[in-house]
């Protein structure tokens, strides 16, 4: 098992048509048993076309229709990638991943209100995507790096999970699942919604918790792992040094008031018992002695 | 984006907010002449510049005749400001605005934000104006009152009365605080702001709600359907090195230390510098190249960091997965030779096509210091930092 999806789940992509979209695409398709996930594009004015033997459709309700795909995962350009998210839960989608990345914070506030009372559950935006080692790959990470095994890995940041993911692989430990939860202020899942996922899949024995500064979402996940959490947990965060007031590259990272800066988020962490590191190196060998005993 | 007050009063004039009538000005002249169009006999020279705290700093006068006005102008004009968030060295003040005197009898703050938790736009109002809400809000956090705004019905009415009658405002203004506090909100997500402040919002001596500031900061994601905001947008108030970055779609941050960063995505670019630290050395930057950096790229992010007069070291750490390390590996090679390097380059590649991109560095007779892993390269720059 794996949290979220698997070698069966049927892929939608909005945007596939797109530059960006179809370069991923094709590594998506390519990766695993992708060939059968992947069973669906849209584009409204390149339907019945196809793109490396994946049909278009107009919608993702037609898409959804002709495939029984249940998830749909988003490439389309910033100033319509809202639309497309709001499009995905209409069709009643059971899962949406957003790659995109600067979705102006005004259409996210609107969308993330019309999905209240909703089914569909969003990943992202601006998020490097999830994946099952050795069954599926949805979206924008190196699929070689990863390895099956049975640490989860939680991220709000791209490459850093790769760099998480990259020593775990190093020294042996494979994952379960690794999610990317995106580095924008206003997003879908956030890590303490993924870390319930990773301690009831009995497929996973650990975690590694990658945050950066801004915002209160891992303290807010330290304080439901101290009375919730029954697997051990690594943590990281991002931005020791990063002065306040600035924006540091994600929309989301910034300290502004004296809230979301690294340091209290690590003494938050550390106080619920997850197993902190302060050297971004030390991830996979931080998990590797925990698990060793 | 930020803006300065002036324009922050123009826009929220456009969405009926009552504010003091003024005028921005580039001169003394120009500053007397406004004064004088204004008529009345007390004005408010005040120094426009973006950074807050500009009253303390000696940015703001209040002149009662048209000669204090000429004197204080002069001051102002082209002083080095320094508040607690210019930095040390201060901002260079290039215009003020000249604005008519206002009878106050009680100062208070309404301000909006973007509030992660509950996805909604917050007003937080309090009767504690004139002073910094972060401080309001570490002494005495019951006097902020928060709403959070329905984005289908936009901001009640009757929930905008409850919240000036709650922090103050008399019944006799209440109808004009309550088109502030609509107008602050049709303002803030039709021009798509992330922050919007009137502090102080003042009522008069006969009862007036006026905004005597504003302060916006925009969505940078959301310019591109704002030509008016980007047409308010003062380079002189950026950081030149930001700016050059920003043409090139490279995320620059200048710091205080002297080992250059050139890293590819926004958290993997925080943990290089903390890992910097870690060990010892200090970052002169935070530079994040993002997904799909080509040669061109690259060599202007080293332009970039070399302009940094404090600079000792680079260090280049890339875990490829869009980006493939080849690509890199030819950026930095081509540039390192462009600029003909001075400084020790140490490289740390990691994922797509990370053998090749090794041989690329290999085979350039460049001294580039290789890095195994992060630990490894962070060590070896911050050793070469050290010299």
């Amino acid at each position: 098992m794996s949290i979220l999806i698997n070698k069966d789940t049927k892929v939608i992509t909005q945007g596939m048509t797109g530059k960006v979209g179809q370069f991923h695409t094709f590594h998506c398709k390519s990766y695993a048993n992708g060939a059968n996930c992947f069973v669906a594009g849209v584009n409204p004015k390149k339907a019945g076309e196809d793109f490396e033997g994946i049909p278009v459709y107009a919608s993702v309700l037609d898409a959804k229709k002709a495939t029984g795909a249940t998830v749909s995962v988003i490439y389309v350009p910033p100033s319509g990638a809202a639309a497309a998210i709001d499009e995905a839960v209409e069709a009643e989608l059971d899962l949406v991943i957003c790659i995109t990345e600067g979705i102006p914070v005004h259409d996210m506030v609107k969308t993330r209100y019309k999905m209240k009372g909703k089914k569909t559950i969003l990943i992202g935006p601006n998020c490097p995507g999830l994946i099952t080692p050795d069954e599926i790959k949805i979206g924008i990470m190196p699929g070689h790096i990863h390895k099956k095994g049975r640490i989860g890995v939680v991220s709000r940041s791209g490459t850093l999970t790769y760099e998480a993911v990259g020593q775990l692989t190093v020294l042996g430990m494979g994952q379960s699942s690794c999610v990317g939860i995106g580095g924008d202020p206003i997003n879908g899942l956030k890590h303490i919604d993924v870390m319930r996922m990773f301690n009831d899949d009995p497929e996973t024995d650990a975690v590694i918790m990658v945050g950066e500064i801004g915002g209160s979402d891992e303290e807010e996940c330290a304080r439901w792992i101290k009375s919730n959490m029954n697997k051990p947990v690594v943590g990281f965060i991002a931005g020791v040094t990063a002065p306040p007031g600035k924006r540091m590259g994600h929309a989301g990272a910034i300290i502004s008031g004296g809230q979301g800066g690294a340091n209290e988020k690590l003494a938050v962490m550390e106080e619920s018992g997850i197993h902190i590191t302060r050297n971004p190196a030390e991830m996979g060998r931080t998990m590797q002695k925990i698990l060793k005993g | 984006m930020k803006i300065h007050e002036y324009q922050g009063k123009e826009i929220l004039r456009e969405f009926g907010v009552p504010t003091p009538r003024g005028a921005a000005c580039f001169s003394v002249n120009d500053a007397v002449a406004a004064a004088h169009g204004l008529g009345g006999n007390v004005w408010v020279v005040k120094a426009q510049i973006h950074a807050g705290g500009r009253g303390k700093g000696g940015g703001v006068k209040v002149a009662k005749s048209l000669d204090e006005v000429r004197k204080y102008a002069g001051q102002i004009l082209g002083m080095h400001l320094v508040t607690h968030q210019t930095g040390p060295e201060g901002q260079v003040v290039r215009r003020l605005l000249i604005e008519e005197g206002a009878q106050i009898a009680k100062e208070l703050y309404v301000g909006m934000v973007v509030d992660r938790v509950s996805q909604r736009v917050a007003l937080l109002a309090s009767s504690e104006g004139g002073m910094e809400i972060e401080e309001v809000a570490k002494h005495n956090p019951e006097k902020i009152h928060t709403v959070r705004i329905d984005p289908m019905a936009g901001l009640d009415a009757a929930e905008a009365a409850r919240v000036a009658r709650d922090i103050g405002i008399p019944d006799a203004a209440n109808a004009e605080a309550v088109q502030i506090l609509q107008g602050l909100y049709r303002a803030f997500v039709e021009k798509d702001a992330m922050l919007a402040e009137i502090n102080p919002l003042v009522i008069t001596a006969d009862n007036r709600a006026i905004a005597l500031d504003a302060k916006f900061n925009f969505d940078s994601n959301a310019l591109y359907r704002h030509p008016e905001i980007v047409a308010m947008r003062d380079l002189d108030e950026e950081d030149p090195a930001e700016i050059e970055a920003s043409k090139f779609d490279l995320a620059y941050i200048q710091l205080d230390g002297n080992i250059g960063c050139l890293v590819n995505g926004a958290g993997l670019a925080m943990a290089t510098m903390d890992i910097i630290k870690l060990y010892g050395g200090s970052p002169a930057n935070f530079l994040d190249v993002g997904g799909g950096a080509n040669k061109e790229k690259v060599t202007e992010a080293f332009k970039l960091m070399l302009k940094n007069p404090n600079l000792k070291a680079i260090l280049v750490n890339i875990f490829g997965g869009i980006m493939k390390c080849d690509v890199i590996a030819e950026g930095v090679v081509a540039a390192a030779r462009e600029v003909s390097l001075k400084v020790p380059l140490v490289v740390r590649l990691e994922g797509t096509n990370v053998d090749l991109g090794k041989k690329i560095l290999a085979e350039s007779g460049l001294p580039i210091i290789s890095g195994n892993d992060m630990a490894d390269a962070a060590q070896k720059v911050v050793a070469a930092a050290k010299g």
